[in-house]
């Protein structure tokens, strides 16, 4: 009995979870006329792929797509080695000013990014990258919950690997390039997933300072969609599922070092 | 052989880090203290008032309106997400629950859709008529079909709510769930031994075991909640929704600063943020006594 409302609450909640998902791809196949008729799903014949095309004749979106992959993967590259960089020192090597440095980090990921938005304008302003995407790229280079993260999964690496790099002639830059990094790759993966997600949704900062359309990354892009092609609410859908679906295989390949990474923090402390 | 490593190595691999946090971080964090005393009209022209910025927001009624959804938004977000999140992770963890894994990544899985591409799907969802939302509560309760969830000043927030909940109470779920496993076995047995219902062991086994973890979620929760934008705009646009029901304070920054072009203003509001969002985290840390074990 008690065990029958455990699976009944837990498949509520499921298919609460699921159906908007599930909505959002038979949407994508579905003929604007049929949003009406058809609250969820119309009769099967009636899909088609048909929104996909119009999706990329009326709209840039391919572009979109491009400036997405563009801005996320050079954010992602960047971020990831300059913070594996001084997670790295900040894990292996003891020198005056760590506990100075790390308190500093602590205090800015305690100051809500809103603060800096208008003064990073007038920053990004003045040094000519307002509409471009360098300067959505350049304000994000370094990423200090990245370099805890790292900081924390590369304290557990022994410093007899390292001493051992260094009797074999390495240079310290060689021992966190061949031998630090490459015993952090869970972490690695987490943390490229993590950045990933975060700048692939990043919305409002490209909102302020994107204004041609060429240059718009997929959120800016489709936001604008629902103003000007309000009635094309097929396109919409297809080009919303578009845009989730790097995300979706990039989770898959890396999900379970996602969910360490998430968890690593809060829960060992 | 060299056996201990250069003095300079950490210093250099800090210093992209350093580099970028003076031009990115102290900067504009110095930047914005300063301009939150000066009206501006875009990053050229700008005019000294002193604390007038703070003092016009305290007077601002619009300002008010946006505390007010925010803080409505906040207290909703944390009374029906975190318990429903903590009540999901109880279940699962039950040893005679199947399927374990798969409930877990299906809760989970709103999450790969991230903010932004959520609100663009609610957008259609909470959409009169068609919208999937009016149509289920149609064919389930009979509820007239033509609600106007983004038009109708009393339904915006629940329905900005609503989104909130189905997109991050899996989220929240993960952390409880690490937090539930980390939980000692041997106390549950002993709570058992003792004599203690369902009701006791919760109170004295599960929340005192998983308390460093609730509070980290709870204030990480609320802090996310104060700083609420993408959704509000997306769903409502810049007009902030009917009577300005969803406009919320990062909204009213943009709205000001943005769309208004007063930098200064916007710098204001935003360490007003920032303020309230500090004395929110330490109110909830003192209350639950978090500081006090380490003092």
């Amino acid at each position: 009995m008690r065990r029958a409302i455990v699976y009944t609450v837990l498949i509520l909640f499921a298919v609460l979870c699921l159906v908007p998902l599930l909505w959002l791809v038979v949407s994508a196949f579905k003929a604007n006329a049929d949003f009406q008729a058809y609250a969820f799903l119309p009769p099967l014949e009636r899909l088609s792929a048909g929104n996909f095309p119009s999706l990329f004749g009326q709209m840039p979106f391919l572009r979109f797509m491009m400036n997405s992959f563009f801005v996320a993967g050079v954010t992602v590259i960047v971020q990831l080695f300059f913070s594996a960089l001084g997670g790295f020192a900040l894990a292996k090597y003891d020198f005056a000013g760590k506990r100075a440095i790390m308190g500093v980090m602590l205090a800015t990921m305690m100051i809500p990014g809103p603060v800096l938005l208008a003064p990073m304008y007038e920053l990004i302003y003045h040094l000519r990258l307002i509409d471009s995407h360098l300067g959505l790229i350049v304000p994000g280079m370094v990423n200090v919950f990245g370099m805890f993260l790292f900081r924390q999964s590369m304290l557990s690496v022994p410093d007899e690997m390292l001493q051992a790099a260094r009797i074999d002639g390495c240079s310290e830059f060689q021992i966190f390039w061949h031998v630090v990094l490459p015993v952090s790759r869970p972490i690695v993966g987490a943390f490229c997933l993590i950045a990933f997600m975060g700048t692939w949704n990043s919305f409002l900062w490209p909102q302020i300072i994107l204004q041609s359309s060429d240059r718009f990354t997929l959120p800016i892009g489709l936001n604008q969609m629902v103003g000007v092609y309000e009635a094309d609410y097929g396109a919409l859908m297809a080009g919303t599922l578009l845009a989730v679906l790097p995300v979706v295989v990039l989770f898959f390949l890396l999900q379970k070092e996602f969910i360490a990474g998430l968890t690593k923090g809060a829960v060992k402390g | 052989m060299r056996l201990n490593p250069s003095r300079s190595a950490p210093y250099v691999f800090l210093a992209p880090f350093a580099v970028s946090f003076l031009i990115f971080g102290a900067y504009p964090i110095l930047r914005s203290i300063i301009l939150s005393f000066y009206i501006t009209s875009g990053p050229e022209a700008q005019h000294f008032v002193g604390l007038g910025n703070y003092l016009y927001l305290l007077r601002d009624p619009d300002f008010w309106t946006a505390f007010r959804n925010t803080v409505v938004f906040a207290l909703g977000s944390v009374l029906l997400q975190l318990p429903l999140s903590l009540g999901l992770a109880i279940l699962l963890i039950r040893p005679d629950v199947r399927g374990r894994n798969v409930f877990r990544f299906i809760f989970f899985s709103p999450n790969l859709m991230g903010l932004v591409f959520s609100a663009l799907l609610f957008t259609l969802i909470l959409a009169p008529r068609f919208g999937l939302l009016n149509a289920a509560l149609h064919a389930l309760f009979g509820l007239p079909s033509t609600t106007r969830w983004l038009s109708t000043p009393e339904l915006v927030m629940p329905a900005l709510i609503m989104v909130a909940l189905w997109l991050y109470t899996g989220f929240n779920m993960v952390y409880f769930l690490a937090a539930l496993q980390a939980v000692d076995g041997e106390l549950y047995e002993a709570a058992t031994i003792d004599g203690a219902g369902r009701w006791s062991q919760f109170w004295h086994v599960t929340l005192p075991g998983i308390k460093p973890v609730l509070i980290f979620v709870v204030v990480l929760s609320t802090i996310g909640s104060f700083q609420l934008f993408e959704l509000a705009f997306l769903l409502l646009g810049n007009s902030s929704g009917p009577d300005q029901a969803g406009l919320t304070i990062v909204m009213y920054l943009y709205q000001n600063g943005f769309l208004g072009g007063d930098l200064g203003y916007a710098a204001a509001i935003g360490w007003t943020l920032a303020g309230m969002v500090l004395v929110l985290s330490l109110v909830q840390l003192r209350f639950t006594g978090t500081g006090r074990e380490e003092a």
